[in-house]
């Protein structure tokens, strides 16, 4: 953790005298919406700086527990954390800006470089859009591939958090475990399509490849092979005293507030609101399956852990479910070979293992879009994080910024 | 629903229509903060999917505001619409959904629009110094990188 020098790039970091008005706005538990601020005011000349015990530090970009180039800035007393803000946009790339200056088919890669360690969920979501501007639908081949990947993408996803999550509280071994049997995911990709991450699976209009030769007995030894991992994840987890120690009751978002931030997906689950865009508003071939929605009621970060683990096993089940029924047909629709969508708009949203990604795109009639704009879940998560963390310990920030399963590059874009 | 808002606010909604199945409606900007308030508070639409804005520098109001709003209740989607010129601002709906702040910052950052009652409207995802405002469309991308490379580096850009 950085020491309270400020870098050299952004705005000073002074301190102020706000202690109590901010302890004050951490007990008041109305409707009042300001208790949602965040406000360090840090530009303010520094006032007290003798007589505080406050003291004010970065945490990050560069540390392993901030999941990427996120940067915190933490007001502290003593251990105890009064406040923070976000200082995000390191790993921004203009993904919008480039949007506008690619046509449709070129900018599909570009989306798998936002969360990409999700990379087939994000392509799902842009097809889709686009596939919605056009009016066509994707066969049902095509989509119950399209399916088995994302679930896949799904599962890796989760296995990602928990290795790292586990390994921000302290526990090391969950780690290998999860990528040990994550490997197992990116070899199915791979074999799909060539590429482990940033897949760029799906086409406008379906798929591009068919399904290699053994691709369903690949995916089945791997729905056989996994549950008892899962197993031992949580052998090594859920019931572990550290681990109960470090989850319980830490980062509390209450279900009023999840709603007011716009908090999405597991997060918003495990406040205890049943909420699943895969069933809520059917999109791909989930409306064909049979799968439950897990939700947490104390909307902890034990609750938030407990509803991903579900989760993984829901996929699984949706896996095996469109494996066995998977049609036989084409894998593309009729697409012109340019594609030009009439002059409209359209805002199609996925359930992405981080939440909603939604994806608003106007277009003028021409053959790149005139305005793309992605709805980010992490960007909109991470938000949360303020409120999660307030009046909690240092540690616990790591751990709360681990739990709302953040990725930088969705964040940044 | 929309009759009924369409009753009370007489020209304030200037239409209301389904396009590929997604209902918008187009509204005066005057009327915006109390119509978001109405659909948060008596219409059940509790979660502000997005805001965001579109640049069309050829018309005279030259940006297109959207806010997409969910409803849990009621499972539907609805998208607000409002033009406003450059240099005007907007009345902020923080207080109405909370997530509004950062997406009203990145509005701020990416277009310049300035949202009336933000309690810390500043740059989001670009340095604070940054000139300009990327996402107009008369922000030359091959322009700012130039500037860049010869301020920085002293060279002429590549590009």
């Amino acid at each position: 953790m950085g020491a309270g020098q400020p870098g050299n790039r952004e705005r000073p970091i002074t301190m102020t005298d706000r202690t109590m008005t901010e302890q004050k706005t951490t007990e008041q538990k109305t409707s009042d919406p300001t208790r949602f601020l965040s406000h360090l005011e840090l530009d303010q000349p520094d006032k007290t700086f003798l007589d505080s015990n406050e003291l004010v530090i970065n945490m990050g970009p560069q540390h392993p527990a901030t999941h990427g180039v996120l940067r915190v800035i933490l007001k502290l007393d003593g251990e105890k954390v009064l406040g923070t803000e976000c200082v995000i946009g390191y790993l921004h790339r203009g993904v919008e800006k480039i949007a506008e200056n690619r046509t449709y088919t070129m900018f599909n890669p570009y989306v798998d470089r936002m969360d990409y360690v999700a990379a087939v969920s994000n392509g799902l979501g842009y097809c889709e859009a686009v596939e919605k501007l056009l009016n066509i639908e994707a066969p049902p081949r095509a989509k119950y591939i399209r399916v088995i990947l994302t679930e896949l993408n799904r599962m890796a996803s989760h296995q990602l958090w928990l290795g790292t999550h586990a390994l921000d509280i302290g526990a090391m071994t969950p780690l290998f475990y999860t990528f040990r049997d994550r490997e197992e995911i990116l070899k199915i990709f791979e074999k799909y399509c060539g590429a482990r991450l940033t897949t760029h699976a799906f086409r406008i209009g379906g798929c591009q490849y068919e399904t290699y030769e053994g691709f369903e007995r690949d995916v089945i030894k791997f729905l056989n092979f996994v549950p008892p991992k899962i197993d031992e994840y949580e052998e090594l987890l859920t019931s572990n005293r550290i681990w109960l120690e470090r989850t319980k009751n830490v980062g509390v978002i209450s279900r009023a507030d999840a709603i007011a931030l716009g908090v999405t997906g597991p997060v918003l689950r495990a406040s205890g609101v049943k909420w699943d865009l895969r069933k809520a508003q059917p999109y791909a071939a989930y409306s064909d399956f049979d799968f439950e929605i897990p939700i947490g009621t104390n909307g902890d970060t034990y609750d938030r852990y407990t509803v991903r683990m579900e989760e993984m096993r829901q996929s699984l089940r949706i896996i095996r479910q469109a494996v066995e029924r998977i049609p036989e047909g084409p894998i593309m629709a009729k697409v012109p070979k340019v594609i030009k969508p009439p002059v409209g708009e359209i805002y199609h949203s996925i359930e992405a293992p981080k939440g909603e990604l939604g994806y608003f795109i106007v277009s003028d009639g021409s053959t790149q879009p005139y305005r793309v704009r992605v709805r980010p879940p992490s960007f909109v998560n991470l938000q949360a994080l303020d409120i999660m963390v307030r009046g909690a310990l240092v540690a616990d920030v790591i751990a709360v910024i681990g739990t709302l399963d953040i990725v930088l590059g969705e964040v940044d874009r | 629903m929309v009759a009924k808002l369409k009753g009370q606010y007489g020209s304030g909604v200037r239409e209301a229509c389904t396009y590929l199945g997604q209902n918008y409606m187009v509204v005066e900007p005057s009327v915006v903060s109390e119509l978001l308030q109405i659909l948060r508070n008596r219409e059940q639409f509790d979660y502000c999917v997005d805001i965001t804005a579109v640049h069309y520098p050829e018309r005279e109001t030259q940006f297109e505001l959207v806010w997409i709003l969910y409803s849990f209740p009621r499972n539907e989607r609805i998208r607000v619409k409002t033009m406003i010129a450059d240099g005007e601002s907007i009345p902020s709906a923080v207080s109405i959904w909370a997530t509004a702040n950062w997406l009203e910052r990145e509005v701020y950052d990416m277009f310049g629009i300035r949202f009336d009652g933000h309690p810390d409207l500043k740059r989001i995802l670009l340095p604070d110094g940054w000139k300009g405002h990327p996402l107009r469309k008369d922000y030359g991308i091959i322009q700012q990188d130039q500037e860049w490379v010869q301020a920085n580096l002293g060279i002429e850009s590549g590009q």
